[in-house]
C-alpha cells in the first residue's frame, strides 16, 4: 500500500496535467484532428491545462507533462521551438507522417534550397525584380527536411496523416492515465 | 555506338522471356548499359511488359538503364578488401580519371563504382573490370590498369598475368584430394540404382553446405518423389556470402567432381535439365565450365542417354547471376534463372515440388554436389566416417583477413576456430566472423567453439580480425552490405538495413549518440521478427553480437551519450545562407541547444 496515497487506499492522486502543442512543417491535420475528438474535448480539458499551443496562441512553452508535435523540420525556428518544447515537457510525443518522417515537406529534400529559392524569387515565372528575402526576422531554411528524432529524443511515436480522431484520443487517454500507449491496430493509417 | 540486332539475339535464345538475364548480359556486353528504348524493344520482342524488363535492369547491380563508363570498374567491398587498402586503391584511380565514385567520366572511357565482395578475399584487394577480374591489387598494378584505360586497349589484349587468380589451397581432405574419372560416380550410382543411391546419400548424413544445412537426402527424395512430368537440378554457385570462396575453387580446380554430382543427382531424382547459377563475379569461370560441359557432352556423359542409361536424357546449361546478394537464396535464385528480379518466394511450397518453372527442383550448393559425388562413388562413409555426429564429412573454409596463410583449407566439421587460426598463422587475432557477415561474431575467449552445424554453422566464410582492427568498422561494412543487398520487397528488411546502416555510419564517424545503439538493438529486432526471409532475418546479426561482445569499442566512439541531432545543424543552414547572403547570428544553429 502507498503510503504516500492521503487515504492509504493506494489512489494516484490527480492533478491536471500540463499539455502543449506545436506545429512545425506540418500542415495543421493533426490539430485539425486533434479538434475532431468533438465533445471528448470537454472531458480532455477536465484532465488537462494546455499551455503554449496554436490553439491558446501563447507563443512560449513553460513546464509541461506533455507535449504533441505535429511537422518536421523546416528551417531554424522549427529547431528552436523543437528545442523549446524538449526542454519543457517531460514527455514528448511526434504526431503524424510529417514529424516521424518529414512528410510531404520532405518532398523538396532531392532539390538543392539555393535553385528552390532562385527559382521562387529571382528566375521563376512571372517574377519580376525579385530578391531573395534576406530579412533576420525570416528563419532560414534547412537544406533538407528532417522527422524530429533527428534533433532530439522522441518519447513516443503516433503515426498516421493525420492520425485519426480516436487514435489520439485512445492515445492521450492512455498516457494520462499512466498506461503505455499502444496505438492497436485498427487505429494505424499511414497514408 | 555498336548497333545490336536484337531481332537476332532474342531469336538466339528462343524468344524465351525466362532468358532475359542472359539477354541483359549480352546487350551490357556490347553496349555497356541497358539504353532505354533496348528496353522497350526487349519487352516488346519478349511479349513481357516494359515495367518486367526495366525492374529487371533495375535490380540487378551489373545492369544499368544509365549509361556506363566503356570501362567499367568495380572494386570489391568486402571488408578484407578494405582492410588490405582498397578505399585508398579506389581513390587513386577516381583521382586519375577526376570522377566521382558511382560516376562515369566526362568523356564516357570509365565509371568506378564498388561492389559486393567478389570472392577474391584472399587475394584481395580485387576489381572488375567489364567482364574480367583483377586481383592482388597494388598501386603499381592500379596505375597500369589506369594507363591501359586510357589508351583503351581492348581488355583482350591487357595482359593475361593482370588476371591471373592464384590457387591457394592449404589443406586438402577428402574432396579436394578426391580424384575421380569423368562418369565414376553416375556409373556407381546407375549400378546401385535411383532409390538406393537416395537412400546411400541419406545414409551418408551430407547436410547442405550453403550454409542451412538440411539433409542433401531429404531433399532429393522428396523431390524424386514430387508429382510431375520433369524435373530439374540446380546448382547454386552463386557464393554471395562476403568471405565465401571455396566454390571459386571447387569450380576452377574440382568442376568435373561438381558436375558429376549434378549428374547423378539428376539420374537419382529423374530430372532431365540441370542448371549452374554462377556468380557474375566469377566471369574466368564461363569459358572453362562450357568447355567442361562440351566435353562430358563429347563423351556421351551428357545429352540423350547420359552414360550410356537408356531414357536418361540429361543436359545442363550455364547461367549467369548479374551481381545479387539474395540470389543465393534457393527461391529467389529460381526466380533469377526464371529472367525476373530475385525475390524469394513464399514457401512453402519448397522448391522440391515447386521450383524453376514450377516443377520439382533440387537446388543444392557446389560443395554438397561435390560430396555427392563422392558419396555415390565410395559409400556412405565417405562422409559419414568424419566430422560429427551431427555434422558429417568435411567443410571448406575459405580464410582470409589477418592470417599469414590465406586460402582454402578443408577439415572435418568439429575442428576448433583455434585450430584453423593457428594452421593459418593467425596471431594477435581479436575476432573472427564465420560463414560471413550473416553468421556469428566469434570473440578470443570463443575460440574454442567449434565449426558444425550444432556449434558454428558455417557456409565457409572465415574472415580474422587481429588486434589493430576497428571491429566498429567491420560491422559498419557488414551494415552496409546488408542495406546495399536488400531486394527491397518487404518494408522490415528495405527500411531496417538502411537505418542500421545510417546510424552504424554515424558511430564509426564519431557523431553517433546512446540512442543510436539503443536504436540499433531495436531495428534489429524487428528485422530478424518480421523479414520476409533470411536476408533480413540475419541482417541485423552482427550488428547484435558486436553490441554484446565489443561494446566499449561502440562506446568510446559515441559523441554523447544523450541524444545528439543526426546530422550539423549549422552546415545544414548554410546554402540559405549562401543564397540570402545573410550571416547574422539568426542564420546559425548552435551545435547544442541555448
Amino acid at each position: 500500500m502507498s503510503e504516500r496515497a492521503s487515504d492509504g487506499a493506494a489512489v494516484v492522486p490527480r492533478r491536471k496535467l500540463r499539455v502543449a502543442t506545436a506545429s512545425l512543417a506540418g500542415c495543421f491535420g493533426c490539430h485539425m484532428s486533434l479538434l475532431d475528438i468533438d465533445e471528448r474535448l470537454v472531458d480532455l480539458l477536465e484532465l488537462v491545462e494546455l499551455d503554449a499551443s496554436p490553439l491558446t496562441d501563447k507563443k512560449r512553452c513553460g513546464p509541461c507533462d506533455i507535449g504533441l508535435i505535429e511537422g518536421g523540420l523546416c528551417n531554424a525556428e522549427n529547431v528552436h521551438t523543437l528545442r523549446a518544447m524538449r526542454a519543457n515537457c517531460k514527455i514528448l510525443v511526434a504526431v503524424g507522417a510529417c514529424a516521424l518522417n518529414g512528410g510531404l515537406p520532405a518532398q523538396r529534400n532531392h532539390i538543392d534550397v539555393r535553385d528552390c529559392l532562385q527559382t521562387a524569387y529571382l528566375s521563376g515565372p512571372g517574377v519580376e525584380r525579385g530578391f531573395i528575402p534576406n530579412d533576420p526576422e525570416l528563419p532560414l531554411p534547412l537544406a533538407q527536411v528532417h522527422p524530429l528524432h533527428d534533433v532530439v529524443k522522441i518519447d513516443y511515436f503516433l503515426a498516421g496523416c493525420p492520425p485519426s480522431a480516436d487514435a489520439i484520443w485512445q492515445f492521450l487517454t492512455d498516457l494520462i492515465a499512466g498506461r503505455t500507449p499502444v496505438t492497436a491496430h485498427g487505429l494505424i493509417k499511414y497514408d | 555506338m555498336t548497333t545490336l540486332d536484337l531481332a537476332a539475339m532474342v531469336q538466339r535464345h528462343g524468344g524465351d522471356a525466362t532468358r532475359l538475364v542472359q539477354i541483359l548480359h549480352e546487350v551490357t556486353a556490347a553496349l555497356g548499359y541497358v539504353p532505354p528504348a533496348t528496353i522497350t524493344e526487349l519487352a516488346a520482342r519478349l511479349g513481357v511488359s516494359r515495367a518486367h524488363v526495366e525492374g529487371v535492369v533495375g535490380f540487378y547491380s551489373f545492369f544499368s538503364a544509365a549509361p556506363q563508363g566503356r570501362f567499367r570498374v568495380r572494386f570489391s567491398d568486402n571488408i578484407t578488401d578494405q582492410m588490405a587498402g582498397s578505399h585508398a586503391l579506389c581513390q587513386r584511380m577516381l583521382d586519375a580519371f577526376r570522377v566521382e565514385l558511382g560516376e562515369v567520366s566526362r568523356d564516357g572511357l570509365v565509371s568506378i563504382a564498388r561492389t559486393s565482395c567478389t570472392g577474391l578475399c584472399d587475394q584481395g584487394p580485387a576489381l572488375l573490370v567489364n567482364d574480367r577480374a583483377i586481383a592482388r591489387l597494388t598501386p603499381q598494378r592500379i596505375g597500369a590498369i589506369c594507363s591501359l584505360i586510357r589508351g583503351e586497349v581492348p581488355l583482350p589484349q591487357w595482359p593475361e598475368n593482370l588476371f591471373a587468380i592464384h590457387r591457394l589451397v592449404e589443406r586438402r581432405d577428402r574432396i579436394l584430394a578426391a580424384v575421380m574419372q569423368p562418369g565414376e560416380g553416375l556409373a556407381a550410382a546407375v549400378a546401385r540404382g535411383k532409390a538406393a543411391t537416395i537412400a546411400e546419400l541419406e545414409r551418408s548424413g551430407l547436410r547442405g553446405r550453403g550454409g542451412a544445412g538440411f539433409p542433401a537426402g531429404a531433399k532429393w527424395a522428396a523431390c524424386a518423389a514430387a508429382p510431375g512430368p520433369e524435373r530439374y537440378v540446380v546448382c547454386n554457385a552463386d557464393e554471395g556470402e562476403p568471405g565465401t570462396f571455396k566454390d571459386r575453387e571447387l569450380l576452377m580446380h574440382h568442376a568435373e567432381l561438381v558436375i558429376e554430382g549434378m549428374t547423378v543427382a539428376a539420374f537419382a531424382v529423374g530430372a532431365q535439365r540441370g542448371l549452374v547459377y554462377l556468380r557474375a563475379e566469377y566471369p574466368f569461370l564461363v569459358a572453362p565450365l562450357e568447355e567442361l560441359l562440351a566435353r562430358r557432352r563429347a563423351a556421351g556423359l551428357l545429352g540423350r542417354a547420359a552414360g550410356g542409361v537408356a531414357g536418361f536424357d540429361f543436359d545442363i546449361e550455364l547461367h549467369v547471376g548479374a551481381g545479387a546478394y539474395v540470389c543465393g537464396e534457393e527461391s529467389a535464385l529460381i526466380e533469377s534463372l526464371e529472367g525476373k528480379r530475385g525475390i524469394p518466394r513464399n514457401r512453402p511450397p519448397y522448391p522440391v515440388t515447386h521450383g524453376y518453372r514450377q516443377r520439382p527442383t533440387v537446388v543444392n550448393n557446389v560443395e554438397t554436389l561435390a560430396a555427392a559425388a563422392l558419396i555415390a562413388r565410395d559409400g556412405a562413409g565417405v562422409v559419414r566416417d568424419v566430422g560429427t555426429p551431427k555434422s558429417a564429412g568435411t567443410k571448406l573454409l575459405s580464410v582470409s583477413g589477418d592470417v599469414a596463410r590465406p586460402g582454402i583449407y578443408e577439415y572435418p566439421f568439429g575442428v576448433t576456430v583455434r585450430q584453423v587460426l593457428d594452421d593459418a598463422g593467425a596471431v594477435a587475432t581479436q575476432a573472427v566472423q564465420v560463414g560471413g557477415p550473416s553468421g556469428t561474431l566469434l570473440a578470443a575467449r570463443e575460440f574454442g567453439r567449434r565449426i558444425a552445424f550444432e556449434d558454428v554453422p558455417s557456409a565457409g566464410a572465415f574472415m580474422v580480425f587481429d588486434q589493430r582492427r576497428d571491429m566498429v568498422a567491420v560491422v559498419e561494412n557488414f551494415a552496409r552490405f546488408f542495406a546495399h543487398e536488400s531486394c527491397g520487397f518487404c518494408t522490415p528488411c528495405r527500411v531496417g538495413t538502411t537505418l542500421a546502416a545510417q546510424m552504424m555510419t554515424r558511430i564509426a564517424t564519431g557523431v553517433g549518440s546512446r540512442r543510436d545503439v539503443k536504436d540499433l538493438a531495436r531495428v534489429a529486432g524487428v528485422m530478424k521478427a518480421a523479414s520476409h526471409c533470411g536476408l533480413g532475418a540475419t541482417a541485423g546479426a552482427p550488428v547484435v553480437a558486436a553490441l554484446e561482445k565489443f561494446r566499449p569499442a561502440f562506446d568510446q566512439r559515441l559523441r554523447s551519450l544523450d541524444v545528439v541531432p543526426t546530422f550539423d545543424l549549422d552546415l545544414a543552414l548554410a546554402p540559405a545562407r549562401e543564397a540570402t547572403a545573410r550571416d547574422d547570428q539568426a542564420a546559425h544553429l548552435d551545435e547544442e541547444s541555448p
